[in-house]
């Protein structure tokens, strides 16, 4: 069976439950006829018309709130964010709109918002935003991830079909750089569980999005030239987040790096290291480590942006100062 | 406000019935009627948090919703000036009430305030305090409508305040190119807050807004029910239609303060005065009733049925218990439907045992 890129896999999901679903539709800017900016939805409008396949003025604010309007009349629709780093345009519509939605007033927003996320692609301080930590504070509202193509397809149709906001981030590094043969079927991945990307038991990685696979080559070198084991944890849903899991695994290693490609400050990881504290402290032989990008603006030139985002290197070398701790 | 429009309003309305015409004094009555009672039950400290008045406004409010059909299934997103809007699609004074003194029972089990809640049942979307933010919702509301082939038309009020938001533009530029079947209606009564028009727009009328989203622009009397009712009526037949959005000003006054709270320091002297004795929506609507045949006893029996309605809400709504305190975990999502307690509230039932309940916000000295 032919492999399938992440990107395609996205794809993938829309056309499936499109197909399922007539209360699917989509809206973003260039969707349509163009594909998006990506080519995500390329095809989608010849299918399924340009009245299910919307293409939008440039507003971010109105496609979110159309978006929970339509949701609240029983509607599926999904959002794009042309790049992620726009949501922030929608982030009146999705905190105090969408996310209270369902507590104030009992209204469903069955919707997803989904968009190319990350860096390490040189697009500079807005074409490589990871905005997740400003949605990770705000209740109501989920927040997925994924890392591979089998879960970037099993994620989306799942957050598609569920009742609540699911803000579905997507990283372009990833888009075209990864393949793997699908499962077949109906194919759905449950929102709230992390995955062991890697078995170990030496030190612990927690990582998601596209610093799982830094992560993975971090553990393989490891493993070749000092003989550690080390576990790579994929949390792929951030809210709700899998705390069985991260206890799971600290506890199987006593020792836990935390890697991801957002900035430092107020991010996810430190709420991961207060969860282990909470949950696991007893079971630490070591401090919680952080690898996170450095905090300011990602900047476009290569020698800063890779000066700035967590390399492999980084992660070996938070791995190896927790082995010797 | 020109003559020639008055009288195309008046041509139109005329196909309302007398029981119509008396039920559109009947709702304007009752929002009057309510809110004067919610004042009293302020002065009490029973309401919990601010109170919000629509005195002077209560024609917009009926005679715009007015125009909507129940029987079809249309929803309006009310402002925090459209308790009549309400009550027109099915609200009722026990719901208002309740809302206002935070109780268990009401529409949104205490979570949100004042009329800020909704039942797409009987067609009305709750608002939240962010102005404009109801324009798209109510576009993608409509959206839906157009979608599914239904023959259903929605409402969305602003005040002359929202429209200086992104939220409105970004909304009605998004339904007028979609071509939804959305009535936006500006409520321009002079005042954001304490902000006067001149302050808030540099636009002669708001109507004029209108034209850069290439949708049709309308200018009524807010004060004149029937005006406002014809003027709605008109864009709410050409969004069923299909003709897409029409933005409507309706011009009418907020005598009261942004909030109970606020003593309108800021409002030239007179102004209020001038409004009240010249420009009343109920005293203006009562001398057609009376020109149309209605006698006063007709009227003051529908003041007294009012009466009647808001004493029985008033005691039903004060026997209501107050949420219980852990409620306040429940309903954030579908799945999981509730949220954990905090490990130093496990085991415990209620925070504090004396509510209290401020004066004020700190908006003011209490």
């Amino acid at each position: 069976m032919a492999e399938t890129t992440y990107l395609e896999a996205i794809r993938e999901a829309l056309f499936e439950e499109m197909e399922r679903d007539p209360n699917v539709f989509c809206l973003g800017e260039d969707i349509g006829a163009y594909g998006g900016a990506f080519k995500v939805t390329d095809g989608l409008a010849a299918r399924f018309g340009d009245a299910r396949v919307i293409d939008t003025p440039i507003s971010e604010a109105a496609i979110v709130g159309a978006a929970a309007g339509a949701a609240h009349m029983g509607m599926r629709p999904v959002c794009e964010m042309q790049f992620i780093d726009f949501i922030s345009c929608g982030y009146d519509m999705l905190t105090n709109y969408v996310a209270t939605a369902r507590y104030r007033a009992m209204l469903g927003c069955p919707m997803v918002v989904r968009g190319p996320s990350g860096g390490y692609v040189r697009g500079g301080p807005f074409h490589s935003q990871n905005p997740e930590a400003a949605f990770l504070h705000t209740p109501g509202l989920k927040i997925v991830y994924p890392a591979t193509a089998s879960d970037a397809k099993g994620l989306l149709k799942s957050a598609i079909r569920d009742d609540d906001c699911v803000l579905y981030f997507e990283h372009k590094y990833l888009y075209r750089r990864i393949k793997e043969e699908l499962p077949t079927g109906d194919h759905l991945v449950p929102i709230g569980k992390a995955r062991v990307a890697r078995e170990g038991k030496d030190v612990s990685i927690i990582t998601y999005a596209a610093t799982v696979w830094k992560s993975l080559e971090a553990a393989e070198r490891l493993e070749k030239e000092d003989g550690l084991s080390v576990e790579v944890i994929d949390l792929r849903s951030l809210l709700p987040m899998d705390d069985e899991a991260i206890v799971a695994t600290v506890k199987k290693t006593n020792r836990a790096l935390i890697v991801h490609e957002d900035t430092r400050t107020g991010g996810v990881a430190g709420e991961i290291t207060s969860r282990i504290n909470e949950l696991a402290f007893e079971w630490l032989d070591a401090p919680v480590l952080r690898i996170t990008a450095a905090d300011v603006p990602l900047p476009y030139s290569p020698p800063l942006e890779d000066y700035v985002l967590p390399q492999t290197a980084d992660i070996i070398a938070g791995v190896r100062r927790l082995a010797q701790y | 406000m020109a003559t020639a429009v008055r009288r195309k309003a008046a041509a139109e309305s005329a196909e309302l019935d007398r029981a119509k015409k008396l039920e559109l004094y009947y709702y304007m009555r009752l929002t009057r009627s309510l809110e004067e009672r919610l004042v009293n039950l302020y002065r009490q400290t029973k309401v919990v948090g601010g109170l919000f008045r629509s005195l002077g406004q209560e024609a917009d409010a009926v005679g715009s919703a007015y125009a909507l059909d129940r029987t079809k299934g249309d929803i309006l997103s009310p402002l925090i000036r459209n308790l009549g809007s309400m009550l027109v699609q099915g609200a009722s004074p026990l719901e208002i009430i309740r809302q206002y003194m935070a109780k268990g029972d009401s529409p949104t089990r205490g979570r949100e305030l004042n009329i800020h809640y909704g039942d797409l049942v009987r067609g009305f979307v709750g608002q939240i305090s962010q102005l404009g933010d109801m324009v798209p919702v109510m576009a993608g509301v409509t959206l839906s409508f157009k979608m599914r082939g239904q023959d259903r038309v929605g409402l969305v009020y602003v005040g002359d305040g929202a429209t200086s938001t992104g939220a409105f533009h970004e909304g009605i530029n998004f339904a007028a190119v979609q071509q939804c079947p959305l009535v936006v209606i500006v409520e321009n009564n002079g005042y954001a807050y304490s902000t006067p028009l001149s302050k808030q727009t540099a636009a002669r009328d708001l109507k004029d807004k209108a034209i850069g989203y290439g949708i049709p622009g309308e200018q009524a009397d807010g004060n004149d029910v029937l005006a406002t009712y014809a003027i709605t009526k008109r864009a709410v037949d050409r969004a069923r239609k299909g003709g897409g959005p029409t933005l409507i000003e309706l011009i009418t006054y907020r005598r009261k303060g942004h909030a109970e709270h606020d003593n309108q320091s800021y409002v030239p002297s007179g102004e209020i005065d001038r409004w009240e004795k010249e420009n009343d929506p109920i005293d203006r609507y009562i001398a057609v009733l009376n020109a149309d045949g209605v006698t006063s006893a007709e009227l003051g029996a529908i003041d007294d049925r009012i009466r009647t309605e808001i004493d029985a809400a008033t005691d039903e709504a004060e026997k209501s218990p107050m949420p219980e305190p852990t409620d306040a975990l429940v309903g954030v999502y579908a799945e999981p439907s509730i949220v954990p307690p905090l490990w130093f509230r496990e085991g415990i039932r209620s925070a504090v045992t004396a509510h209290e309940r401020p004066a004020s916000w700190g908006t003011h000295d209490g």
